[in-house]
C-alpha cells in the first residue's frame, strides 16, 4: 500500500472519471444533477488524500516515474480546490448552453489527472504524458459547444499551437537525453553538474524545452493562442483553462528548469528575464486596447505570467516560494473574475463586453464590490492579497540583484492598474445598459462571495501562506 | 555506416520542415496536421538515434509512448477539424479569422 500512496489522488480521480462515464449511460435520465455531485465529491475526496500526503517524507515510486513530496501535495490540493470552484461556478452556465453532460465532467476530471501527474513527475515520460492528458482534455472541452463557430475555431488554434509546443518540448527533451543519457529528472541534474559548462547539446535542449514551457504558460512571444482561446471558448471552459492549468504549467517550470536544469541556471535566467519583461509589457499595454472582457483578462493573464516568471528567474529557493504564492493567488483571482462574468451571463446572452459591466453597482452592490476586490487584487492594490503577491515576486527579483527588472515590473503594474480601475469606474459611476436581474444560482453566489472576501481577508495571513510555500519548495536545489 | 550526427541532421531537417510547414501553410488545415506529425517523428528519430548510439533502451521506450500519444492527438485534431468544417464549410487556414485582436 505504501508504494501507491503518492498517486492515490490520481487513482481516485481517474477511477471516478471512468465510473461517471459509464454510470451516465444508464442513469442520465433518472438523476440529472448526479454526475455533477459525484464529480465534486470525487474532487473533495482526492483533495483529502492529497492533504494526508503533506507530512510524508518525499518518496519516489514506479521506478523513478513519480515523486510524492510536499510540493506535489500542495500543487494537487490547489488544483482540486480550483477545479471544485470551476465546476460549481459553471454548473448553471453549461446547463443553459446544452453542454451539461457527463462528458464535460469526465473531461474536466481527466484534465485534473493530467495536471496531478505533471506536478508530481520525476521523469520526462510521466511529465510528457501528464501534459498531453491535460492538453487533449482541454482541446475537447473547448470544442464541446459544437455549434459555436468561435469555440471550434479557438479549439483548432489551441490544438495546432499546443501540439507545436509539445513538439518543441519533446525535441528539447531528446536533446537533453542525448547530452545526459537519462530521462529521470534528478539524474539529468546530477549528470549536468559533471558536464563542462556551455555544453552545446544541453543548451540547445534547454532553449527548446523553455520555449515549449513558455507556450504552455502563455508568456510572450509564445502567447498568441491565449487571447483567442479565452475569447472563443465558452466562459465556463475559459474559467477552467485560466486557473488550474496555469498552476500546473508553473509546476513544470519548477520540475524541469529548477529541479532538472539548475546546472544551466545562468543561461535560463537570462532567457526568463526577456520573457518576463516582454510578457509584462505586451500583456499590460495591449490589454488597455481591448473592449472584450475575456480578451482583456487574457492579456492580463499574460502580464501576470511575466510577474510569475520574476520569482522563478531569481534562481533562489525564496524566489520559487514567492512565485508559487503568486501562481496560487493569481489562479484564485482569475477564478473570481471569470465567475463574475458567468454571474452576469444568462441563456442566450454572454456578458463579455466591457459595457455589460456598466452600472453593476446599481444592479447588485454586493457583487460590484466583489468584482472591485478581484480587480484591486489583480492590479496589486493594498490591502488585497494580490498586493502581497506582487510585492513578494518583486522582492525576489531585487534580492537576486535584478534591480532594473524590478523597476520595469513596478512601471508596468502601474500601467496595468489603468484597465483594472476602468472596470471599477464602469461598475460604480456609469448607468447600467443591461437591467436584467442577476443569475439566481445559490452555489455560484455563495462561493463567489467567499472567493471575493478571501481576497481581502487572506491578506493578514499572507506571511503564513508564504511560509507554507517556503516549506513546499525547500527540497528544490 | 550511418553516423549519429547524420541521424541528428536528418531529424533537425524534418523538425524544421514541420515548424516551417505550420507557419507558412496558408491553405489547408490537413497539411497542418501533417506538419505536426512530422515534428513528432523528428523527435522520435532523435530519441532512437541517441538511444542506439549512446545510452541503451530508455529512449526507444519513450518513442512508443510518443507514437501512441501522437495517434490520440491526431484523432482529436481530426475531430475538431470535422466540427469546424460543419460550422464554416471550409478548411482554408486564412478563413479562420473570427477571433482576432
Amino acid at each position: 500500500m505504501a508504494y501507491i500512496t503518492p498517486v492515490l489522488p490520481e487513482i481516485i480521480v481517474l477511477t471516478m472519471a471512468c465510473v461517471i462515464l459509464l454510470a451516465d449511460l444508464f442513469w442520465r435520465r433518472r438523476f440529472k444533477g448526479l454526475m455533477y455531485g459525484v464529480s465534486q465529491a470525487t474532487l473533495v475526496g482526492a483533495g483529502f488524500a492529497a492533504y494526508h500526503m503533506l507530512g510524508d517524507a518525499p518518496t519516489v515510486i514506479f521506478h523513478g516515474m513519480v515523486v510524492g513530496d510536499r510540493l506535489s501535495a500542495i500543487f494537487q490540493i490547489a488544483i482540486f480546490m480550483l477545479t471544485i470552484g470551476v465546476l460549481a461556478y459553471s454548473r448553471t452556465y453549461i446547463a443553459e448552453r446544452g453542454v451539461f453532460r457527463s462528458e464535460y465532467f469526465v473531461l474536466a476530471l481527466t484534465g485534473v489527472v493530467g495536471m496531478c501527474v505533471m506536478v508530481s513527475a520525476a521523469h520526462f515520460l510521466s511529465l510528457y504524458l501528464g501534459l498531453e492528458l491535460l492538453s487533449l482534455s482541454l482541446y475537447a472541452l473547448i470544442a464541446m459547444q459544437r455549434d459555436s463557430i468561435g469555440a471550434t475555431e479557438a479549439a483548432m488554434k489551441y490544438f495546432v499551437l499546443g501540439a507545436l509546443a509539445s513538439g518543441l518540448l519533446l525535441y528539447g527533451m531528446s536533446m537533453l537525453y542525448g547530452a545526459t543519457g537519462s530521462l529521470r529528472i534528478t539524474q539529468v541534474a546530477s549528470v549536468l553538474a559533471t558536464l563542462p559548462p556551455h555544453n552545446l547539446v544541453a543548451t540547445l535542449g534547454l532553449v527548446f524545452v523553455l520555449s515549449g514551457l513558455a507556450f504552455k504558460l502563455g508568456a510572450v512571444p509564445f502567447h498568441m493562442w491565449i487571447p483567442d482561446v479565452y475569447e472563443g471558448a465558452p466562459t465556463a471552459v475559459t474559467l477552467y483553462v485560466s486557473t488550474a492549468p496555469k498552476v500546473a504549467a508553473f509546476a513544470l517550470f519548477l520540475r524541469l528548469l529548477v529541479e532538472g536544469l539548475h546546472g544551466l541556471s545562468g543561461a535560463w535566467q537570462e532567457m526568463l528575464v526577456m520573457l518576463a519583461v516582454l510578457s509584462m509589457g505586451v500583456g499590460n499595454v495591449v490589454a488597455i486596447a481591448q473592449t472584450n472582457m475575456k480578451r482583456m483578462l487574457a492579456y492580463s493573464a499574460i502580464a501576470h505570467m511575466g510577474f510569475l516568471l520574476m520569482g522563478v528567474l531569481s534562481a533562489r529557493v525564496g524566489g520559487y516560494a514567492d512565485a508559487l504564492f503568486y501562481a496560487l493567488v493569481y489562479a484564485f483571482m482569475s477564478l473570481g473574475a471569470f465567475g463574475i462574468i458567468i454571474l452576469l451571463s444568462r441563456k442566450g446572452f454572454e456578458a463579455e463586453r466591457l459595457e455589460d459591466l456598466r452600472g453593476l453597482h446599481r444592479r447588485s452592490p454586493w457583487y460590484a464590490w466583489m468584482m472591485l476586490l478581484f480587480m484591486f487584487s489583480m492590479a496589486g492594490i493594498p490591502p488585497t492579497i494580490g498586493f502581497y503577491a506582487k510585492l513578494a515576486v518583486i522582492q525576489a527579483a531585487v534580492s537576486a540583484g535584478f534591480y532594473g527588472l524590478a523597476v520595469v515590473a513596478v512601471l508596468f503594474s502601474v500601467i496595468g492598474a489603468f484597465y483594472y480601475l476602468r472596470i471599477v469606474k464602469l461598475m460604480f459611476f456609469d448607468a447600467p445598459v443591461d437591467a436584467a436581474p442577476l443569475r439566481k444560482a445559490g452555489d455560484l453566489r455563495w462561493l463567489l462571495s467567499v472567493n471575493g472576501v478571501a481576497m481581502l481577508l487572506a491578506a493578514p495571513w499572507a506571511g503564513t501562506l508564504i511560509a507554507i510555500c517556503r516549506a513546499a519548495v525547500r527540497g528544490l536545489p | 555506416m550511418v553516423s549519429l550526427s547524420q541521424y541528428l541532421i536528418l531529424a533537425a531537417a524534418l523538425f524544421a520542415i514541420g515548424v516551417v510547414g505550420i507557419f507558412l501553410n496558408r491553405k489547408n488545415l490537413v497539411v497542418l496536421l501533417m506538419a505536426i506529425e512530422l515534428i513528432l517523428l523528428a523527435v522520435n528519430l532523435n530519441f532512437v538515434a541517441f538511444s542506439h548510439y549512446l545510452w541503451g533502451m530508455s529512449g526507444q521506450v519513450f518513442v512508443f509512448f510518443i507514437l501512441t500519444v501522437a495517434a490520440a492527438e491526431s484523432a482529436i485534431g481530426l475531430a475538431i477539424l470535422i466540427v469546424l468544417f460543419r460550422n464554416r464549410r471550409t478548411i482554408n487556414v486564412d478563413d479562420f479569422d473570427t477571433l482576432k485582436g
